[in-house]
């Protein structure tokens, strides 16, 4: 039994763009999913058609069983959805929302006070319950519309861009409050343009561009594909030019700085070996980019590549998770 | 089956319990806004009532004197009242439908569980309490100038509940159209207004010439006055099964278009 099952679907909007070209899908019961895919690729188009806030033009959807056109309702039943774009009554209190939105799926109201209480605490939100909503921070807002989500318990949850605009450590604590709720059973879709969101959190993930499920995997054999990786390292002593490393590119960013490749068959020992023998000393090393960052911006760069005509993907990507120098990383190397 | 869709192991939901009281909580959202922002929503009715009140009973209405052989104040009570019913009706169903969409919280239904009639139904009976709470803060205003004779309750309550569904219904499906808030004053000023003044409120149609009555009867207006005032007075310029079964009528055609156009997501979905 999956918790989505999309096959063929296809979307084609009055305008004549076609967001979705026949795009197939499964996601298993309980599992944290990630779909990904630059702007314009059609992640939230295919999220619309699930939750029935976007006609479908083909194709077939099912959500744990539930077709989408013959048992709509059961579905929908089913799903929680944490959208993109603030969406709820900004005069309305945040105790008053979520219990509506429990009144929408059926819930009596005396359960939806109680479960308003639980969401709402544990998503830091009990003290401004009776606050107007347009008051609370973007964070909260965010949280805000989780609590909302949940309200129904669904079996699947689906967040779109849950985390855009939250500060590092509301958006790790509510990192491990999704982890729980997984844990609990719930089947989660996460769509981020956060990548290390995405590798930290998810089991299993899809690629979507241009409308076309690009790659669909799971994570850790996804990341096995990654066949370089670039190392920061920090130098106690400045540097005219980058020591001679045979066998590896390296550059030299700035005289304490040194940026090496490392390929899957070697390794850093015999880096610090080498560099030992030539007298430098490592303060302190970090990976350059993400890894899974790393491989999202070669499956969708590669496409741009090979002739389709597309947006390019770096402009949509933002934080500082994704400042990458593609150009750099790959090319700009001293052979050595 | 679609190849997609396999037995569900979820159980099945209870759809009647989640309709019952996903309509119930539309309804009750629909009041706490009503009585939220109780001065933009009750008190101007009542003011305005007031305001027709001491002009067309103190000053003006003795000039005039009996019409339909009651005094003038009680002959247009009944009108007044449901010119409150109309309006409040149709336009708390216009600002709050639109208001959702164009603050997108009508997502939080569209995802739900709730079917497009539900919605719909739900957005109408918000409007029918507001014309129903609108029109007793009128008649309340209008016991303090006239009394008002009730000749029978049946025929009052049905005018009364039928004309507030049909213009909550009209204000729905102004809302579905409507692409800014210009387009949501534009049915009120231009088209509900003057048929509302026209719909023999503060007239006898047979006051009118022949060409003038004839047009008048083609007013929807006119007749849902007529029938409440017959509920009140005893009598009415239409012919009150005419008019009962226009209003039944006009309820049924809007609703089932509404319900057509959420479920095509005309307005609301792409």
């Amino acid at each position: 039994m999956n918790a989505l099952s999309v096959r063929g679907l296809t979307k084609t909007y009055k305008n004549g763009v076609q967001a979705l070209k026949g795009v197939d899908l499964e996601v298993e019961r309980g599992d944290f999913f990630a779909l990904l895919g630059p702007n314009g690729a059609g992640k939230t188009t295919l999220i619309g058609i699930v939750t029935s806030l976007v006609n479908k033009s083909g194709g077939e959807a099912s959500v744990f069983g539930y077709d989408i056109d013959r048992d709509l309702e059961a579905a929908k039943a089913c799903i929680g959805v944490v959208p993109q774009e603030i969406n709820f009554n900004m005069f309305e209190t945040p105790h008053t929302i979520v219990v509506n939105q429990a009144g929408f799926y059926g819930i009596a109201r005396s359960v939806a006070r109680q479960r308003a209480e639980k969401y709402l605490k544990q998503l830091q939100l009990w003290d401004k319950r009776d606050k107007m909503s347009r008051g609370l921070s973007g964070g909260m807002k965010r949280r805000l519309m989780i609590a909302r989500a949940l309200m129904h318990e669904p079996r699947l949850l689906i967040l779109d861009e849950p985390t855009a605009g939250v500060d590092i450590e509301i958006r790790r604590s509510m990192w491990e409050f999704v982890r729980e709720i997984n844990a609990r059973g719930t089947t989660i879709i996460l769509t981020t343009h956060y990548l290390e969101e995405a590798e930290t959190l998810c089991r299993n993930i899809a690629i979507i561009d241009d409308g076309r499920i690009v790659e669909r995997d799971r994570m850790s054999s996804l990341l096995r594909r990654l066949h370089t990786e670039t190392f920061v390292l920090n130098l106690r002593n400045s540097l005219s030019a980058a020591p001679k490393l045979d066998g590896y590119i390296s550059m030299l960013v700035d005289d304490h700085t040194l940026e090496v490749e490392v390929s899957k068959d070697q390794n850093l020992n015999d880096i610090f070996s080498r560099l030992t023998t030539l007298g430098i000393e490592v303060l302190s090393m970090r990976n350059k980019v993400n890894r899974l960052e790393e491989i999202f911006m070669r499956l969708v760069e590669g496409r741009g590549a090979a002739g389709e005509t597309r947006a390019p993907a770096r402009p949509e990507l933002r934080g500082a998770e994704v400042a990458v120098a593609p150009a750099v990383r790959r090319h700009g190397g001293q052979t050595t | 089956m679609s190849s997609v869709a396999q037995q569900a192991l979820v159980p099945p939901i209870n759809l009647g319990v989640v309709r019952w009281i996903g309509f119930q909580t539309i309804v009750i959202r629909e009041y706490s806004r009503i009585i939220r922002i109780w001065g933009q929503t009750i008190v101007p009715s009542a003011v305005t009532a007031i305001l027709y009140f001491v002009i067309f009973g103190s000053l003006i209405g003795r000039r005039i004197g009996a019409m339909g052989g009651f005094e003038y104040l009680q002959y247009i009570a009944p009108g007044l009242i449901m010119m409150a019913v109309i309006t409040n009706s149709y336009s708390n169903v216009v600002s709050s439908f639109f208001g959702a969409k164009f603050g997108k919280h009508v997502e939080e239904m569209l995802v739900s569980p709730l079917p497009s009639w539900v919605i719909v139904a739900g957005y109408a009976a918000g409007g029918v309490v507001r014309g129903l709470l609108v029109g007793f803060s009128v008649t309340v205003v209008s016991l303090v100038f006239t009394h008002l004779h009730v000749h029978h309750v049946v025929v009052i309550v049905a005018a009364v509940l039928l004309t507030s569904i049909t213009f909550a219904l009209g204000g729905f499906l102004n809302a579905v159209f409507a692409k800014n808030f210009d387009q949501v004053s534009w049915i009120p000023t231009f088209v509900l207004t003057p048929l509302t003044y026209l719909g023999g409120v503060f007239y006898s149609v047979t006051l009118l010439p022949g060409w003038a009555q004839t047009l008048s009867y083609a007013n929807p207006i006119l007749h849902m006055v007529n029938a409440f005032r017959f509920g009140f007075l005893g009598v009415s310029d239409v012919n009150l099964g005419v008019a009962f079964a226009l209003m039944i009528a006009a309820a049924l055609v809007l609703f089932t278009t509404a319900v057509v156009l959420m479920e095509r997501g005309t307005g609301i979905r792409e």
